[in-house]
């Protein structure tokens, strides 16, 4: 494949997929947005090897991935603090990385964080389905997770990779502060449940995936029973199943939910959630949303 | 109507009758396409709410939509799609004791009326359909199947579907169709959009389905069980069942 404009996969980690910023727009036909879970890492990636934000990166899982190059390139890992190797000699994390034709990169375990975003110049340029490369795990869509042997095309360079030798990027901390802004069902649980999810600890359980973090912790007591009608969900969404602990739905959530939502992650929060790995200890801050100034019952409601 | 924030750049707006979300999405697409909802990304119909997500000034909305009366936007009518059935369901015989008829009558029944979208969710382009004569509405079963196949014309709650892909299931299974309901190469990639109006065709009917006279079938009662809506629910929303799909992660 050497000569090739593509990137052959010679190993997997326990999930990669091809992430890009997903193809919101068809929630009421039933198509979640999926796309990176963490953007941020995600965007940066591709700038830093000379791609537009939407161009196409590897989201690795844990384990990391291994690749060929067919040409000659620029890669950049970003997101969860990986070591990073070209032909097993050691690369920079975070940073532009020339890689010569028939090269292999191999990202390995994460140290700390979660997911890993690997970006190639160029882009990957598997087909769009409905305007996104993104693999969505709940319905299927787009490419299916990264298989040994795969050969993933690579689009033209547009652009030189970015002039810096390392980006700066956050820490992150032992324990994740998760910025949650009550409704739209907070009404349906008790005064109790917000203190619970203000005050307690939560722990990340390994049920988690790229369509929802499931957390383990006190239950959420309900005052209103009964089951809500469904309804639309966001990104970021806290929903609360019959056993009482919360989950958090990510980018490839259903579009539809039929269990209260007590609240919803400030969306600058929801890259922690993309990099808490099972066991992370999770708290959450509840904040009250701005009023609605225009707020309304009408007559009948 | 209730005007509920969700997040920093969503609203969710709930009505009092199911009509009235098919109305508020007619208005919201109107202000939309007149670039009047900055950043919007989705509009969301569910059974009684409407989510606008996306939004740059959710207050803004909000105030808009206070004085907003459902009589004012009558939602036009959307296309018509016919949907040919055969009868041949794995639960066919159970709906046809559920509804106390002969298991020929079941097809009769459940052709009988103009089905309209109200809202997708489950699966790329499974649409809820409305329009079922409540004496009809069914539970789900009460074990799901792990394997529903693509195309399997089902009921639950007060709800007809049909499946767009081989999935997990608990609607009762009536019959099934050829019709590719949601194809992501084709325009338009879903058949059924909210609002869209659907006829179920029975194709091993004989010609003289002129003859089927709805009235007659109304007549017979089906005594009103439990159509258990909440089971309805149950199937787009579980993460748990999502779960056994999954990989860690």
């Amino acid at each position: 494949m050497t000569g090739e404009r593509c990137v052959e996969v010679l190993r997997s980690g326990v999930l990669s997929t091809v992430q890009d910023l997903g193809r919101p727009g068809h929630a009421h036909l039933g198509v979640p947005r999926s796309g990176a879970l963490d953007l941020p890492a995600h965007r940066l990636a591709n700038r830093l090897v000379g791609n537009p934000p939407g161009a196409a990166t590897i989201e690795t899982t844990v384990t990391g991935v291994s690749v060929r190059l067919g040409r000659a390139g620029t890669v950049a890992v970003t997101g969860a603090w990986a070591p990073v190797t070209v032909d097993g000699r050691p690369a920079s994390w975070s940073a532009p990385v020339s890689v010569p034709a028939g090269a292999r990169v191999d990202v390995a375990t994460a140290r700390r964080g979660l997911r890993s975003y690997l970006a190639f110049s160029g882009g990957i340029a598997v087909p769009a389905v409905l305007g996104s490369r993104s693999t969505d795990l709940l319905s299927g869509l787009g490419p299916a997770p990264l298989a040994v042997g795969d050969r993933l095309p690579l689009g033209e360079v547009l652009g030189p990779p970015a002039p810096v030798d390392v980006a700066p990027t956050g820490t992150l901390a032992e324990e994740v502060t998760l910025r949650v802004l009550l409704g739209p069902r907070a009404d349906w649980f008790t005064d109790d449940a917000v203190r619970i999810l203000d005050r307690e600890s939560y722990r990340v359980s390994t049920l988690s995936n790229r369509i929802g973090v499931r957390l383990e912790g006190p239950a959420l007591p309900r005052r209103i029973g009964g089951e809500l009608r469904s309804e639309g969900v966001v990104l970021g969404a806290v929903q609360v199943p019959a056993a009482g602990t919360p989950v958090i739905f990510l980018a490839d959530h259903p579009t539809m939910g039929g269990y209260p939502v007590i609240g919803v992650l400030h969306p600058a929060d929801l890259p922690l959630v993309a990099q808490a790995a099972p066991g992370k200890p999770i708290r959450f801050q509840v904040v009250e949303p701005r009023p609605l100034r225009s707020q309304v019952l009408s007559p009948g409601s | 109507m209730r005007i509920i924030p969700v997040g920093l750049r969503a609203l969710l707006v709930e009505v009092t009758e199911p009509a009235h979300t098919a109305a508020l999405v007619a208005q919201l697409h109107g202000w939309r396409d007149r670039g009047e909802l900055v950043g919007v990304e989705e509009v969301v119909p569910g059974e009684l709410t409407v989510l606008v997500d996306g939004l740059d000034d959710p207050a803004e909305l909000a105030g808009r939509l206070a004085g907003w009366q459902p009589g004012a936007a009558r939602p036009p009518d959307g296309p018509l799609v016919e949907v040919p059935v055969r009868y041949d369901g794995a639960d066919l015989a159970e709906v046809a004791r559920l509804w106390d008829v002969a298991e020929e009558e079941v097809g009769r029944i459940h052709g009988a009326p103009e089905y309209r979208v109200a809202f997708c969710g489950f699966a790329p382009g499974f649409g809820y359909l409305t329009g079922l004569p409540e004496r009809y509405h069914l539970p789900r079963r009460a074990v799901p199947r792990t394997r529903v196949p693509a195309g399997s014309v089902a009921l639950a709650g007060g709800y007809a579907g049909i499946y767009p892909r081989d999935s997990p299931g608990g609607w009762q299974l009536l019959g099934s169709t050829d019709l590719v309901l949601f194809d992501p190469d084709r325009d338009p990639v879903a058949l059924l959009t909210p609002g869209t109006r659907v006829r179920f065709r029975n194709v091993d009917a004989n010609l003289d389905a002129e003859n089927v006279d709805v009235r007659d079938v109304d007549r017979r009662d089906a005594d009103v069980r439990d159509v258990g809506r909440r089971d309805a629910d149950r199937q787009d929303v579980d993460v748990r069942d999502v779960d056994r799909r999954d990989v860690a992660g």
